[in-house]
């Protein structure tokens, strides 16, 4: 997969819909990834952004980075809103007041917007059945007010409300796995996906574009301000995550899970932690817990592979 | 492509304060955030777009002449096109200025 990147990189779409001029920080990942989605996506597309980094990087007023319809919405619910835009499309469709050509409907939100506080409304926008997208840009904490530990924050990790210090090593509770409360939802499609592998990103926006009905991608994008690692590594570390299990790549279609970047062999989960200064008080004995767990979790998504979830 | 003056009175604002102009953010130059900006040595250069796909800002762009160059007006100077670089390429220059 990362030879495939290396020499088919000129096969990449050049249509930049996020266009240059956001405000994002030097190097990050998460401005790449939404680049990425909506350079696939195209121009057919309308979007319900949650509050967060992309909200304030992208439309600083009265400037825009956006060059489709694009709409900022409450922290709790972007996918309300983005499900409301897919019955209004419909309604408007059967009306005979639009052109007939699919709209692919986006509803979008960082960590925090989607595991923690729109949590409720993408349960139910999934549970109802609408033909939209959701993608949850997942930096593991609140990066936009200052790094502070969300449900999505790793085991470990040192945050501004999660301090690691003589009596605490950051973050005590372990990740929570939204794709798959989301493929509880018996949802047709549901992604993992990381910047670092962009023609397997590539691959899964356009799945789930296609599928009828909701889909759910959960992109993982490396934040080089909060994870306090030099901006240059912010591809590599993307691809270390991949590599260590720490964020394995798989999709789950019509409840059948699939690994798309399988990693019989998992890299030691120091190569992971070792850039990165939110984990830089970490001892030996915590990291070979959390490269057990790390390790568990991803034999557990080996053995659900090909089965029905 | 017009973009909204930069202090709009009430009476100019579009309904709801929606932004009428697409993609306007391409007026605001974040190039001189940067502190050095990468340079490609086309000697080297094998334009595999290596480069061109992981930029987050999207400036890192083939030129007329098949090269990948980074539009300096916007380069932030994060230096993932160095770091990415199979063939090592690209350099740092420091900006002096």
């Amino acid at each position: 997969m990362e030879s495939l990147n290396v020499f088919a990189a000129r096969l990449w779409p050049t249509e930049n819909r996020f266009v240059s001029g956001h405000r994002a920080c030097q190097g990050c990942g998460e401005a790449l990834a939404v680049r990425m989605v909506h350079s696939i996506l195209g121009r057919n597309t309308m979007v319900a952004s949650a509050t967060g980094c992309m909200e304030i990087i992208s439309s600083s007023y009265p400037d825009t980075a956006w060059s489709v319809p694009w709409i900022h919405v409450a922290f709790e619910n972007a996918a309300a809103v983005a499900s409301g835009i897919e019955s209004g499309l419909d309604i408007l469709a059967k009306k005979g007041r639009l052109p007939k050509r699919r709209i692919t409907v986006v509803g979008m939100g960082g960590d925090g917007g989607t595991a923690d506080i729109g949590i409720q409304a993408l349960s139910g926008a999934m549970e109802r059945g609408h033909d939209m997208i959701y993608i949850c840009y997942d930096n593991e904490a609140y990066m936009n007010t200052g790094i502070q530990r969300s449900s999505s924050t790793p085991m470990g990790a040192s945050t501004t409300t999660s301090p690691a210090g003589s009596l605490s090593i950051g973050q005590q509770t372990w990740k929570k796995n939204v794709p798959l409360i989301v493929a509880a939802h018996d949802v047709p499609y549901v992604a993992t996906a990381n910047p670092s592998f962009p023609f397997d990103l590539a691959e899964k926006v356009r799945k789930a574009a296609a599928a009828r009905g909701p889909a759910y991608l959960h992109i993982f994008s490396a934040c080089p301000t909060g994870w306090r690692m030099a901006p240059e590594l912010a591809i590599a570390i993307g691809r270390k995550a991949v590599r260590t299990g720490v964020a394995p790549l798989y999709e789950i279609v019509d409840g059948r899970l699939r690994i798309t970047v399988p990693t019989p062999e998992l890299q030691p989960l120091r190569d992971y932690l070792k850039p990165q200064g939110r984990f830089r008080h970490l001892d030996e004995k915590t990291i070979a817990e959390i490269e057990k767990r790390v390790a568990e979790e991803y034999r557990k998504l080996e053995n659900r592979e090909g089965r029905k979830i | 492509m017009r973009r909204q003056s930069a202090k709009p009175k009430w009476t100019e604002l579009a309904v709801g304060s929606a932004i009428d102009v697409p993609g306007s953010a391409r007026y605001y130059k974040t190039g001189d955030w940067r502190s050095s900006r990468p340079v490609w040595n086309s000697e080297h250069c094998i334009r595999c777009g290596v480069c061109v796909i992981f930029c987050p800002e999207g400036c890192v762009l083939f030129q007329p002449d098949g090269y990948p160059n980074a539009d300096l007006d916007y380069c932030k100077g994060c230096g993932i096109c160095l770091h990415e670089c199979p063939t090592g390429c690209i350099r740092m220059v420091e900006e002096e200025d």
